[in-house]
């Protein structure tokens, strides 16, 4: 199949879905019926409710008359995909920013909510995607600065302890108020987000992507956590894009897509094959990347990594005692929690990082401390994880960033200058070939979109003729069309025989490609595993450090 | 005997010397916590000193010339509170461009209202304090406890100023915008309005130290008499972890330096004096090039805040 052959269908396919989707929204009529009960109904009326909200950045329209209710007790999931504007409208609930045209009630009173305290007094508190607090202070001193109540000019860390140990007994959720916040993990980072809203006395809790960065089991007791919370009288919205999650512990569920609200549902009358609809605009196949056929003989192996230790970034030893093998065609997914080792195993193998102890081999060669450039030149492909910073430099154009590793080789120079028409030419077939979308081919890169920019780096790496390929969190912040892109690319990798090292944050992506799957874990690898023999959950614990025996 | 009159005597002065970049330094410290580099405080020092200066000049009174010399350096504290907080100027440049205008202006105020004088006007500085029985010990008791009551205010500000930024709602507000201003603004806090207050009171601070130029120890005034003790005090700030005890170990490491280099003069040695006076400057460069930390900064040093952006 061409590129064009796909665009078509899916532009066929995307026309028939909004056609669909019109009539899947189950009552937009209704909520207008709802504003006016709610006036007269104040009792049984949504706890929250925001009405006809726009709100625009620029040219960009976050968020396009948006109705949307949460009512008392009740788990609320906001579904979307990246840039679907789920941040945006509960930021405005929570003042963060100011709505361009529509209303917001909450229990039953016109809200206008000009900043945070203005929420927080109306008893609505957020947790952020990306954590607000304050690394070198305590978790008390995290959960109390600011506060309304607090009375007096001295500090009274005591009471505040106590109060939080309440909280924390009552619902479940496990903080020491007296140590460093930037010494716990990101589940006990979580909870004294969490815990910060509640201790305000809040009734109303916006989770933002709550589980991102969460082992299974963390994401466990997180839900534990928030299902004795609407029993106990708070009402949540709960932010993500994940659809095993919302499934799993919502009650009901708003659609948001470009901008607007797409469908209102109930999780017991839907399933996650249509929320996926509703969340792209078009069918899309949910885990069910083609695997091709495994053969029964063990192919040879391409890279090699035997007992490799390496110095992590504050000088001790971080990695331990590495062992790994990755064959042929095949692609090997590392999962585990963000830093454990990710990334130094990925920096090891690409030269960026001294190798302490240990060996090496790529394709039988030893490549351990030879330079990044001899180790690219021997068949490594490398995708880091922070494409932006360590792919791509940003005030380069496109040209010039997809020559970055051949500039000097044949035909882009003979020794003693550049040909830039070959460049060019090069430069063209890759933007063809990745659907990359540009304005100025000699613009710096730094203009364009995330997803374009993990393109460039894609091109330029996958059009090497290499044996190993690196990705770190290849889909990171993408959107699902984007990633299923990338998905089919690695595969196609694999297929023309590449070993394929897959490194990634997302359990998700790491089960839906691998051939085998291994387990990273305080800077070792605790066991790899055929995909075959394992689930989500052996993976989690795993990823928790649960050793458990099979 | 003589000896130790001698090394006594240079520790007090040592101690005089230091009370300038204690004041500074301290508020540099609160204003480095808020998240705000303020490079302009040797010219606040300046304002400071010639604000001290001309207030006990016209009134004959401390007081009022205590009062000039906050009130100026408050006006150039909103000024960089303005350009910094509300413009997000980039920091360094805002700063520096207070500390050239308080050289360029305490200069030509100077000269429009007294001339260009050959004989400089003088004031009445402050007369030392002994302190109760301390200061009743034979010899070195009237010279290592008897100072102006500015010193003992710079080493009694040092708890307070602890006290305050660690114990307190306030400065727990302050520090939290220094690290992370999202945080805070998210929490209730206004970051806008923190960051003024921490630098009125760095403003104020660095006042009271360029004071100490003319109030205490020469009793007249004189262009750029602060003699970059402002950048000494940033550098103690830094030396000192953004703490105020470990700054005024810093600062007290400074007076002394320079206290020992002006006795060596007074005796004479063979060093030439251009060396001896370096000393003091070059002492904290190696201090800094052998102790600086970055992870002991407050994580928003320098970033403006700007609510909603990402
Ligand atoms: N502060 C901002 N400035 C400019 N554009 C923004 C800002 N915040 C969000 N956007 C844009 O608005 C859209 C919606 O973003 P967001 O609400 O964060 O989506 P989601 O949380 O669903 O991923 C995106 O296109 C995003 O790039
Ligand atoms: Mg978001």
């Amino acid at each position: 199949m061409t590129i064009k052959d796909i665009s078509k269908t899916f532009f066929a396919k995307l026309a028939k879905f909004q056609k669909n989707t019109k009539t899947s929204v189950r009552d937009p009529d209704s909520l207008n019926v709802n504003v006016r009960n709610y006036a007269k109904n104040k009792d049984n009326g949504p706890i929250v409710f925001m009405k006809g909200i726009t709100c625009r950045f620029g040219n960009l329209i976050a968020n396009q008359n948006i109705t949307f209710d949460l009512k008392k007790g009740e788990i609320h999931a906001l579904l979307g995909e990246n840039g679907a504007g789920k941040t945006t409208l509960t930021s405005l609930l929570y003042g963060l920013y100011q709505p361009e045209s529509g209303e917001i009630y909450v229990k039953g009173q016109h809200a206008v909510i000009r900043s945070p305290s203005d929420a927080i007094n109306l008893g609505i508190a957020m947790v952020h995607q990306h954590f607000l607090l304050t690394l070198a202070h305590s978790v008390t001193e995290n959960i109390i600065v600011g506060l309304k109540s607090t009375k007096g000019i001295f500090l009274n860390l005591d009471k505040a302890e106590e109060k939080i140990l309440q909280i924390s007994k009552k619902y479940g959720l496990k903080i020491d108020p007296k140590s460093t916040v930037g010494n716990l993990s990101v589940g006990e980072q979580q909870r004294v987000e969490i815990i910060k809203g509640l201790y305000r006395d809040v009734d109303i809790l916006i989770l933002d992507e709550p589980t991102g960065m969460l082992t299974p089991m963390e994401e466990k007791a997180l839900f534990e956590a928030l299902r004795s919370m609407v029993n106990q009288g708070l009402s949540i919205i709960f932010i993500t894009h994940k659809l095993r999650e919302v499934m799993e512990v919502s009650n009901r569920i708003t659609v948001l897509r470009g901008g607007n609200v797409v469908g209102i549902v109930k999780t017991s009358e839907t399933s996650e094959d249509e929320l996926a609809r509703m969340m792209v605009g078009r069918t899309v196949s949910v885990n069910q990347i083609s695997q091709g056929s495994i053969s029964k003989t063990t192919p040879p192996t391409v890279l090699e990594i035997k007992n490799v230790s390496a110095l992590g970034n504050s000088n001790v030893l971080f990695l331990k005692d590495i062992r790994l093998d990755l064959r042929k065609g095949e692609i090997l997914g590392i999962a585990g929690v963000d830093g454990n080792g990710q990334n130094e195993l990925a920096e090891v193998i690409a030269g960026l990082r001294k190798v302490k102890y240990g060996e090496i081999s790529m394709d039988g060669r030893s490549i351990a401390n030879l330079s990044p450039r001899q180790i690219r030149e021997l068949g490594l492909s490398y995708v880091p994880e922070d494409c932006l910073h360590t792919g791509l430099i940003l005030e380069y154009s496109i040209i010039e960033n997809l020559v970055l590793d051949r500039w000097y080789t044949k035909p882009y120079s003979n020794k003693l200058f550049l040909n830039k028409t070959e460049m060019m030419k090069f430069a063209d077939k890759i933007i063809a070939d990745f659907e990359i979308k540009i304005i100025e081919l000699n613009a710096p890169v730094s203009s364009m979109s995330g997803g374009n920019l993990q393109k460039i780096v894609l091109g330029r790496e996958l059009s090497r003729d290499s044996k190993v390929l690196i990705v770190h969190n290849p889909t990171r912040g993408l959107d699902i069309g984007a990633t299923e892109y990338i998905h089919k690319q690695l595969i196609k990798q694999k297929e023309n025989g590449v070993g394929v090292l897959l490194l990634s944050l997302d359990l998700d992506e790491i089960l839906t490609v691998s051939d085998r799957i291994g387990v990273i874990y305080e800077g070792k690898i605790i066991k790899i595993v055929e995909k075959q023999n394992t689930d989500i959950d052996q993976i989690g614990l795993l990823m928790g450090g649960k050793a458990i025996k099979t | 005997m003589v000896d130790l009159v001698f090394t006594v005597s240079i520790i007090a002065s040592g101690i005089r010397l230091s009370t300038p970049v204690i004041f500074a330094a301290l508020g540099e410290t609160i204003v480095e916590r808020s998240g705000v580099v303020n490079l302009g405080i040797e010219g606040m020092m300046l304002m400071g000193a010639f604000g001290g200066f001309i207030g006990t000049f016209f009134t004959g009174s401390i007081f009022v010339g205590l009062l000039f010399a906050i009130s100026g350096p408050i006006m150039m504290a909103i000024l960089m509170a303005f350009l910094s907080v509300n413009l997000r100027t980039n920091q360094l440049v805002a700063g520096l461009a207070i500390w050239l205008l308080g050289t360029g202006l305490t200069a030509l105020l100077y000269r429009l209202i007294f001339g260009v004088a050959t004989i400089s006007p003088k004031i009445n500085e402050i007369s030392p304090i002994g302190l109760p029985i301390l200061s009743q010990i034979p010899v070195i008791g009237s010279i290592l406890f008897s100072y102006d009551p500015i010193v003992y205010l710079a080493f009694l500000l040092v708890p307070l100023v602890h006290i305050f930024l660690f114990k307190t709602n306030l400065g727990l507000k302050i520090r939290t915008v220094g690290e992370n201003p999202r945080q805070a603004d998210a929490s209730g806090v206004n970051v806008y309005r923190i960051r003024y207050l921490a630098l009125i009171i760095g403003g104020a601070l660095a006042g009271l130290g360029g004071s100490c130029f003319t109030l205490v120890s020469t009793g007249s005034f004189l262009e750029n008499i602060t003699a970059g003790q402002g950048w000494i005090a940033l550098a103690m700030v830094i030396f000192g972890r953004w703490k105020p005890f470990y700054a005024v170990i810093g600062a007290l490491i400074f007076g002394m330096v320079d206290s020992f280099q002006i006795g060596l003069q007074s005796i004479g040695t063979a060093i030439p004096t251009q060396f001896l006076l370096m000393l003091p400057y070059i002492l904290p460069i190696i201090i800094m090039a052998g102790t600086y930390k970055r992870s002991y900064a407050p994580a928003a040093l320098a970033v403006p805040y700007r609510r909603g952006e990402r």
